[in-house]
């Protein structure tokens, strides 16, 4: 009795399962989808994107995207630990900068069989592509964009006299109006920048480097190139700002917490920052522009940064996280997760889709991945962006200090870094 | 001579403890059960030290002589990890900064910490309220209180620059935990001072009062003055318990991590970045855990040399 009771049971449980399957048929791609339970790793700046795109995901589908976030600045570290103790999640993503190293020392299982056969491979972001690849093998897929533009206060350009809509074209004519805005006095500043920041001197002055059709690393990642006339005048310009006090004397310490703070007080007239900050300066009540990074005299430019997304190398579930990976490169996804909340889509065809025409600041970011870089180097972060970084010594030397000798001495140094095993 | 660290048991008044426990059994098999049962009580802690310092260590040791991939399989390359260390050039600021922090701040925190002890000595009304207050700080973690002080003293946040503004002792913009190296430095010492003064204090404190007072009677009685009876008596018997101090001292500060790593981030221009930092930075940003592991290994050996000297110093003293 109690056996036969058992097997109707066991029938009508695979009963049930096999109809679940098939209504689920659509969105999931069979063994896949079975319902696993994936712990993605992402940093704070990135949680709202992955979680949005975990939410988006999760309901569709069988499997279960889990969304957990470290803090910034101590993510790598984590990151590090849990692979030296062989558990790193199922999926995670790190800034597209550090991708080459991460690849380089297998933290991501190998995806490039996978990626030759996903029909969009072509039309994903090719410069974090070029980021997530080493020794031609591919390893992470973008996550998320993230662009250095212009950002500009409208009130404090009118009330400067200056047209809020008609942004500099040129780095002088962005000099010009940040000594215009300062002239308004008070707790005004004509612009901002992270002067103790390495990542952030290089995403926003970098890009007029590129403008100038200049280099600051070889494409290898193994040569720098900071002592070329085009980054001696961007550092020159900035310079200049700072001594003639346009820029804010806290520019001078700036070295990252407080940068969107200081923004968000509403006294800075222009400065160059990440595009993902227009929103929620925004929200803070400011009526801001948008225009594109330029060079000295002309040209234009952006830093390509933001987050990979990678299947880590100890996971059990590779099957299973392809299947978010991949999903995340879908029209979907690019779509309805990541235009719809104002983010940049992955995807090169998608920079013009139903959400970002009702803003032409956005059609003007998206349009901006095509003409920016994402720099390529293993040891990106300990040459640039580690606080402990010859770099950062050099920025500091040519903004504050003596900048020729810190310039030449700096691309001596940054070399010998890169080269470093 | 005595103090509570070092008194043997004969100057301790009262009867002999073992005469109150029961008698042990005779004979060598009592002798062996005796044993066992010492090797049973001693064994939970032999065991945890084992597993969390002589195994971790022997593998730090080990990991020092070979190339260590975060995934994959290690290579020997001694002695690489070591050589390396001489052309750091980070490494040999970081060292000498240390080095400079550790004289400071070792220096600085007796001061204050003997100075808080001596004044909260002896009972008199309100003395507990001191001690609690002086105390009180050991209570918040140290990342927290890095971080307390890092918006204490920011200029955009905190009250201290706008405070000291209103009484005209700073003008305009002020950075203090990364203005200069000089100022970045005091942020450091000042958190450390404010954190560990009264954690010291109630070492030293104890030792103190353990200074029997009849010794100190004897003094006034020889017609002592106060300094005299501080130089000659106070601090004499009080070596034990001021070698344990700053042993304590010398060692956490050549450790220093948190107040760094939270209020100056190493900086400006790397002139607050400690040792530990430069393990860190080689560990965990660089990815190279052999090269971490072999400064680690040099910087272990440093603090050993120290506490030899400290205990060699504390031994004497107290036979």
């Amino acid at each position: 009795m109690k056996t036969r009771g058992l097997r109707v049971a066991s029938a009508l449980t695979a009963g049930v399962l096999v109809l679940a399957t098939a209504a689920c048929g659509d969105e999931g791609t069979g063994a896949a989808d079975d319902g696993a339970v994936l712990t993605l790793w992402t940093r704070a700046a990135t949680e709202s994107v992955s979680k949005a795109y975990a939410d988006a995901y999760n309901a569709t589908h069988r499997n279960k995207v889990e969304v957990t976030a470290y803090p910034n600045e101590e993510y790598p570290a984590k990151l590090a630990s849990a692979a030296g103790a062989k558990s790193l999640p199922d999926l995670f993503a790190a800034d597209v900068v550090f991708a080459p190293q991460y690849a380089s020392q297998g933290l991501w299982a190998d995806v490039t069989d996978r990626l030759a056969g996903l029909a969009v491979k072509d039309r994903v972001a090719p410069s974090h592509l070029k980021a997530g690849t080493w020794e031609d093998r591919n390893f992470a897929l973008p996550h998320t964009i993230d662009l250095s533009v212009l950002l500009y206060n409208k009130d404090l350009y009118t009330r400067a006299g200056l047209d809020p809509e008609k942004p500099p074209t040129t780095l002088r004519e962005f000099a010009d109006h940040a000594r215009k805005i300062d002239q308004l006095g008070g707790d005004v500043n004509g612009t901002y920048f992270g002067g103790n920041c390495g990542g952030c001197v290089e995403f926003t002055l970098w890009p007029s480097v590129w403008a100038a059709n200049g280099d600051v690393l070889d494409p290898e990642g193994e040569e720098a190139k900071v002592d070329s006339p085009e980054m001696a005048d961007v550092f020159a310009l900035y310079r200049e700002l700072y001594e003639e006090g346009v820029a804010a004397p806290a520019s001078k310490d700036e070295a990252g917490p407080t940068w969107l703070g200081a923004l968000q007080s509403g006294n800075v007239g222009i400065a160059p920052a990440p595009s993902v900050w227009l929103d929620t300066l925004e929200k803070k009540g400011l009526e801001l522009g948008v225009a594109p990074i330029s060079g000295l005299t002309g040209g234009e430019s952006t830093f390509v940064g933001g987050d990979a997304l990678g299947i880590g190398a100890t996971s059990e579930k590779v099957e299973q996280a392809w299947d978010f990976l991949a999903w995340t490169t879908s029209d979907e996804a690019q779509v309805e997760v990541v235009a719809k909340n104002k983010g940049v889509p992955t995807r090169t065809d998608l920079a013009e889709n139903k959400y970002s025409s009702a803003d032409p600041r956005t059609v003007l970011i998206n349009g901006l991945v095509a003409k920016g870089r994402t720099p390529y180097a293993r040891n990106f972060n300990v040459s640039f962006n580690d606080p402990q970084s010859p770099w950062l010594q050099t920025v500091r030397g040519a903004l504050f200090g003596d900048a020729g000798k810190a310039l030449a001495d700096g691309n001596t140094a940054i070399t010998k870094s890169l080269q470093q095993g | 001579m005595s103090t509570t660290t070092t008194s043997p048991p004969s100057a301790r008044t009262g009867p002999p403890r073992r005469q109150t426990a029961p008698a042990p059994p005779a004979g060598r098999r009592g002798r062996r059960l005796r044993a066992l049962v010492g090797a049973a009580y001693a064994a939970p802690t032999a065991v945890m030290v084992v597993l969390f310092f002589l195994v971790p260590l022997a593998l730090v040791a080990w990991m020092s002589l070979n190339r260590w991939p975060l995934l994959g399989k290690p290579s020997f390359n001694a002695p690489a990890n070591y050589s390396g260390i001489a052309e750091d050039e980070l490494l040999h600021s970081a060292a000498w900064f240390t080095v400079k922090y550790t004289v400071i701040i070792t220096v600085l925190l007796f001061v204050v910490a003997f100075g808080l002890a001596v004044l909260v000595q002896h009972r008199r009304p309100g003395v507990g309220f001191f001690r609690t207050a002086f105390f009180l700080p050991m209570a918040v973690g140290f990342a927290s209180a890095s971080l307390l002080f890092l918006g204490l003293l920011s200029d955009e946040i905190g009250p201290v620059t706008d405070l000291l503004a209103e009484f005209g002792l700073v003008d305009g913009y002020v950075s203090w935990t990364s203005g200069s190296p000089d100022s970045a430095l005091a942020s450091a010492v000042l958190l450390v001072l404010w954190r560990f003064a009264g954690f010291n204090m109630l070492i030293l404190l104890t030792g103190l009062q353990a200074i029997p007072p009849d010794v100190y009677e004897a003094a006034r009685v020889d017609g002592a003055n106060r300094w005299q009876t501080f130089r000659r008596i106070t601090l004499p018997l009080m070596r034990p318990t001021i070698a344990l101090v700053v042993t304590l001292m010398t060692t956490g500060s050549l450790l220093a991590f948190d107040q760094f790593w939270i209020l100056t981030r190493g900086g400006p221009d790397n002139s607050t970045t400690s040792l530990v930092m430069v393990i860190y930075r080689e560990a965990f940003i660089r990815l190279d855990l052999g090269s971490a592991a072999g400064i680690s290994v040099v910087l272990l050996a440093v603090l050993v040399v120290f506490n030899v000297i400290q205990f060699r110093v504390l031994r004497r003293r107290s036979s």
